[in-house]
């Protein structure tokens, strides 16, 4: 009893809202659908859309540990989640399909499991290379390895070769997507505790600087392997997902052009930027569906012209000087802080006055998660003044 | 006599046909500040990136505090107890200040906390995130940086990166703290506040330790012994006075 004490006040001493909204809107966006749907007044197309925001954010997060956090650049990430899919299909099918017919929920659970262990496994096979390989060099190797996941699974005749697996036991649309949302909450909470704990300070002090934070005790590989296989194991969940939603489905899904989508999703999100990488997987997923329905006929075949041009489009107006101005204004954490606010007075009929003190120890740094590249620096073309940056040079290793 | 720290003895090593360095023989007492000064290319940071573990030494060995650490890595020599600043300035630049000084605390026994128990936030998790958060800030107050702690660590004016990452070294609980060029792009203000940064650190938190420095004002002022370097070997060594007097050094950095 007193335990649980000591962690309430060790809670509240570190709880800002502004850490926490992302769960809140997550869970109230599951609790909010969940309601519309069991009410009969969602359409199937648009629970569809929800299924696949959901497992493309869930995926978007898996690859941000990576990009965003670890730094390094992974291109196969559509292959875990390729594996993750497989096999959990295959084993709702073929393993213990008496299972899953009778309790569909306990035989996703289980093939969350199977896939996600397996995913994993490939992650830390993918995690080694990552020890002596950096950068673009490593970028190639996980290509490859999409690649090769992707032929391999093409001929393999257990899981349906290159006509793909049909996923016999398909989940009940109406329910699948709250259970959708519940993994992505959990995977959610996973990835922000993982990043404000010790061990995120050092895989993003190997993103900021390698031989520091070697020489100031951060066990380089075990981190990145460590963020490889945590990586796999989410996307490999978020593909036992994806099964989920399919009749059938190849494995030329999960090519290339897959990967480089949901890296699109955690770079126009913001390298790092959690918040930024849910929003952006949203907003691109619903563009692609939305597209998808828009141009049929004739038009389908420039669904590709008009995503590319939505793309330069987004990318180059993120960074728009009143856009940031806007968002600077009206930002989730303000928004959270006034909500905040408004609770508070409503039900202690006294006005909410952020606590200073606290405010400083905690709130500014907390909520902070660092951002390796600022787009605006990427791509602005202006000419940035060099003045104000002291040239140090650069030295040799170690130096 | 007062405890050996750090003693290499012999230590050297070759890059193909290029002794970097050679029979390189020192001897660190507790609580010595130490100074290794040489021209460029002496093989000053060579030395100190074989007592980091960066480089495997061809030749030779040596102990911290009587115990053998050639051929550990830079993660376990760090744990050991060698901390080190570098002569180009690296910090984690996309974190906050605090949060430097909190990855050099992490490895510390006090503040264990494993992956699971942070994923799943345990209570050990809130403690221990607790108790270091503390301990940064008493050690960022010593040096003067509480107020920038929220600020990113590449926004610190120069003088303060440096100070930033001594005391990021000195946060990783070291036994002997290595100083590469503390003092390089500071002006003359500067190197005089350095000097008692450093002659502080080593009161304050009874440390040894080792710096490399081209600015003859600083190591005549505070260094207690030195040794010089030139082409990868010893050239001489001993009491500071005596070793900036000796006319081999002058020669060795001036010229005949």
């Amino acid at each position: 009893m007193n335990g649980f004490k000591t962690y309430f006040t060790n809670f509240k001493k570190t709880f800002k809202v502004k850490n926490f909204i992302m769960y809140f809107i997550v869970a109230g966006a599951m609790i909010l659908f969940g309601g519309l749907g069991a009410a009969g007044a969602l359409k199937r197309s648009f629970l569809v859309l929800l299924e696949q925001m959901g497992y493309g954010i869930i995926v978007a997060l898996a690859l941000s540990l990576v990009v965003g956090f670890l730094g390094e650049l992974s291109l196969g990430h559509a292959a875990f989640m390729s594996i993750g899919a497989f096999l959990g299909c295959y084993f709702q099918n073929s393993v213990f399909p008496a299972l899953s017919s009778s309790s569909p929920f306990v035989a996703l659970l289980l093939a969350m499991l199977i896939g996600g262990a397996a995913a994993g496994a490939f992650g830390f096979i993918i995690g080694l290379p990552a020890l002596r390989l950096k950068g673009d060099y490593l970028a190639i190797v996980t290509l490859a390895f999409g690649e090769i996941v992707k032929v391999l699974f093409q001929n393999i005749p257990v899981f349906g070769g290159a006509l793909g697996i049909q996923n016999k036991y398909r989940y009940n649309v109406n329910s699948l997507y709250i259970i959708i949302f519940a993994v992505l909450l959990l995977t959610l909470i996973i990835v922000q505790n993982l990043i404000r704990s010790k061990h995120g300070r050092a895989v993003t002090a190997i993103r900021d600087n390698e031989i520091a934070a070697k020489s100031t005790g951060v066990n380089v590989s075990y981190y990145k392997i460590a963020v490889f296989v945590i990586s796999a194991v989410i996307a490999g969940v978020g593909g036992v997902l994806f099964a989920g939603t399919q009749n059938t489905f190849k494995p030329a899904k999960f090519d290339y052009n897959y990967s480089i989508n949901i890296l699109v999703m955690v770079v126009l999100g913001g390298m790092g930027n959690i918040n930024g990488t849910i929003i952006s997987a949203a907003i691109i997923t619903f563009i692609n569906v939305r597209l998808g329905t828009v141009l049929t006929g004739n038009l389908a075949v420039l669904k590709d012209i008009f995503y590319a041009l939505i793309l330069i489009a987004l990318v180059i107006y993120n960074n728009a000087p009143a856009l940031k101005k806007f968002r600077s204004k009206y930002n989730l954490k303000n928004g959270a802080a006034a909500v905040w606010n408004f609770l508070v007075r409503a039900f202690t009929k006294k006005k909410a006055e952020p606590d200073p003190a606290r405010e400083v120890e905690f709130g500014a740094d907390w909520s902070r998660i660092p951002t390796k590249v600022e787009m605006d620096e990427l791509l602005s073309t202006d000419f940035i003044p060099e003045t104000d940056k002291p040239d140090r040079g650069e030295g040799g290793e170690g130096k | 006599m007062n405890e050996i720290v750090l003693k290499t003895e012999n230590l050297g090593i070759s890059f193909g046909g290029l002794k970097a360095a050679q029979n390189v023989n020192l001897t660190v007492y507790k609580n010595e500040l130490y100074g290794l000064i040489g021209p460029n290319g002496a093989g000053k940071t060579t030395v100190f990136n074989l007592l980091t573990g960066v480089y495997k030494p061809t030749n030779g060995t040596f102990s911290l505090m009587g115990e053998n650490l050639v051929g550990l890595k830079q993660a376990e020599i760090n744990k050991k107890g060698i901390a080190r600043t570098f002569q180009n300035i690296r910090l984690f630049n996309n974190m906050s200040v605090i949060k430097n000084v909190m990855v050099g605390l992490a490895n510390r026994k006090e503040y264990k906390c494993n992956l699971a128990q942070s994923l799943f936030r345990t209570p050990k998790y809130y403690e221990t995130e607790i108790a270091m958060r503390a301990k940064a800030k008493e050690l960022l107050d010593v040096f003067g940086l509480l107020e920038e702690r929220n600020q990113l660590a590449s926004n610190l004016p120069y003088g303060k990166q440096r100070k930033l990452e001594i005391a990021r070294a000195l946060a990783t609980d070291p036994k002997l703290l290595l100083l590469d060029e503390p003092a390089a792009g500071m002006n003359p203000q500067e190197t005089e506040e350095l000097m008692e940064t450093i002659k502080f650190v080593r009161d304050k938190f009874d440390m040894t330790i080792l710096l490399i420095e081209h600015d003859m004002k600083l190591v005549g002022g505070i260094c207690d012994e030195l040794t010089v370097l030139n082409f990868g070997t010893v050239l001489c060594q001993g009491k500071t006075d005596e070793v900036l007097c000796n006319p081999e050094v002058v020669k060795a950095y001036l010229g005949e």
